[in-house]
Formats: C-alpha cells, structure tokens, sequence
C-alpha cells in the first residue's frame, strides 16, 4: 500500500522550472491509535530526491510531519522541454519509490 | 508511427535502468543522511541546536506564503522562498509539534531556494523557515492558527 503510485509534472515557468510531485504514502505519526487503543507505527518517507538529467538539485529529509500523501513544489534554474526529471523517495522502513517526467 | 513506438521503448529502457540503480544503490546513503538528531529533538531549540543553526539571526529575506488560519492542521500548505544570496538549504520548523522539525531541504546545481510542501500541525503554533547561506544561518518566523489539529487522526 505504501508505494502507490507517484504523480509528477514538470513545467517551464519564466527562467525556470516548476516540479510539482504527489507521493502516495500513509506518513503515519506513530501517536494515532487504532479502534482497539494500539498505536498505529510511525511509518513515514524520510528522504526525497529530486534529479534533472541525471543531476541531484534537490535533496530532502523530512519527519512524519509531513501530511499523507505529499505534495511538493520545486524550482529548477533553466530548463528545456524534454529535460528528464526524476522523484525518489526512501521511507523509514526501507521502501522506495520513484517516477520520471520530461519538461512538458 | 514507427518512430514513435522505438521511442516508447527506449523510453522504457531508460526508466527500468534507472529503477535498478535507484533501487540497489542510494538507500543506503540516504539513510545515513537522514538527521536522526535532529528530527528527534523535541522543541526547536535543540531542532535548531543539532542543525548547527543555534544561533540563527532573524531574516525578512525569506519569504513564507502560508494562511494565517489552517481549518485542517492535517494539511496545512506552507511555501518558503529564501531571498537570502547564496541559499543553499532552508529547513522547515512547526514550534509546537511534537518534533518540531518537518524538513530539510539541500539545493544544489541550479535548484532554486523555494519549496512548497503540505505539514501537520497539531495545533495552533509559531512556524519557522531556516535558510542556511555560506555558513550563516538565517531564520523567519510566522503563526498559523489552527482550529482542528492534524496529529489526532
């Protein structure tokens, strides 16, 4: 269930390039409970990492904080159409997820 | 037609090669990476404390875009723009979250100083946006309010 499946679109704004990327993932906090009073495990992504064209321009660590399913926003200096750009994530029990796009 | 379906496939190509690098090699880098201090810390002192950021001096070259009042503290939408020259990572701090640190973002080859990203916020709680410039740290600061916390489910 964890590794659904990821969304990503990446546009050219004025100079620059907009990745916008959607996670699908639980981001449990470790402090819900279930009906029967037992606390459902913290499960959550800890790194993102965003690469253009085989590059890493950004690279996140982040806490249960983060809501379920997440969404960021990037910017990229430059760009071009057909520019490849590549999303992975690493969650704290080890499964990962990535996607591609191309600059649209 | 033809053309098409050799590019599809290269295509294809090229993303399971990467899903195979990807898969076996950066997990464990990235786990290493992962500040286990300092998403630990309990208030953002210590958040800031372990970041190397103590002693951050207050900046209105960040920039923080977020409603002043979050209905649903399970999604509250934040952006962070650092103006500050020469940004190369801008950490997110929730004050009064139980960890009051939600993220650390590093900006190299050409990424710009911005992210926009949905946190949790268990109630209504000063939000801080760290920006680290040249081996300065900067930080702003801004409220939001929230009428139904994110942390209960």
């Amino acid at each position: 269930m964890a590794a659904g499946p990821m969304k990503m679109r990446a546009t050219l704004g004025a100079g620059y390039t907009d990745v916008r990327v959607l996670m699908s993932h639980p981001m449990e906090t470790g402090q819900r409970k279930m009906p029967d009073g037992q606390l459902v495990p913290l499960h959550f992504i800890q790194s993102v990492t965003v690469k253009v064209n085989g590059k890493t321009v950004v690279e996140g660590q982040i806490s249960q904080a983060i809501s379920r399913n997440p969404v960021f926003s990037f910017r990229v200096r430059g760009g071009a159409k057909g520019d490849r750009i590549e999303v992975a994530w690493l969650d704290n029990k080890g499964e990962t997820n990535s996607t591609e796009a191309t600059i649209a | 037609m033809h053309n098409r379906r050799r590019n599809l496939l290269k295509a294809a190509g090229i993303a399971a090669a990467a899903l195979a690098a990807g898969l076996l090699k950066p997990v464990a880098a990235l786990a290493a990476a992962w500040n286990k201090e300092a998403f630990s810390a309990k208030n953002p002192g210590d958040a800031l404390k372990s970041l190397g950021a103590a002693g951050a001096e207050a900046s209105g070259a960040i920039v923080i875009d977020a409603p002043q009042i979050a209905e649903n503290g399970a999604v509250v939408p934040i952006e962070i723009t650092s103006n500050v020259p020469g940004t190369t990572s801008i950490a997110v701090l929730i004050d009064k979250n139980p960890f009051p640190l939600a993220g650390k973002f590093d900006f190299m080859e050409g990424a710009m100083p911005f992210v926009k990203l949905n946190v949790k916020m268990g109630e209504t709680s000063e939000v801080r946006a760290l920006a680290m410039a040249g081996g300065r740290n900067y930080v702003a600061t801004k409220e939001i309010k929230v009428t139904i916390g994110g942390c209960g489910g």
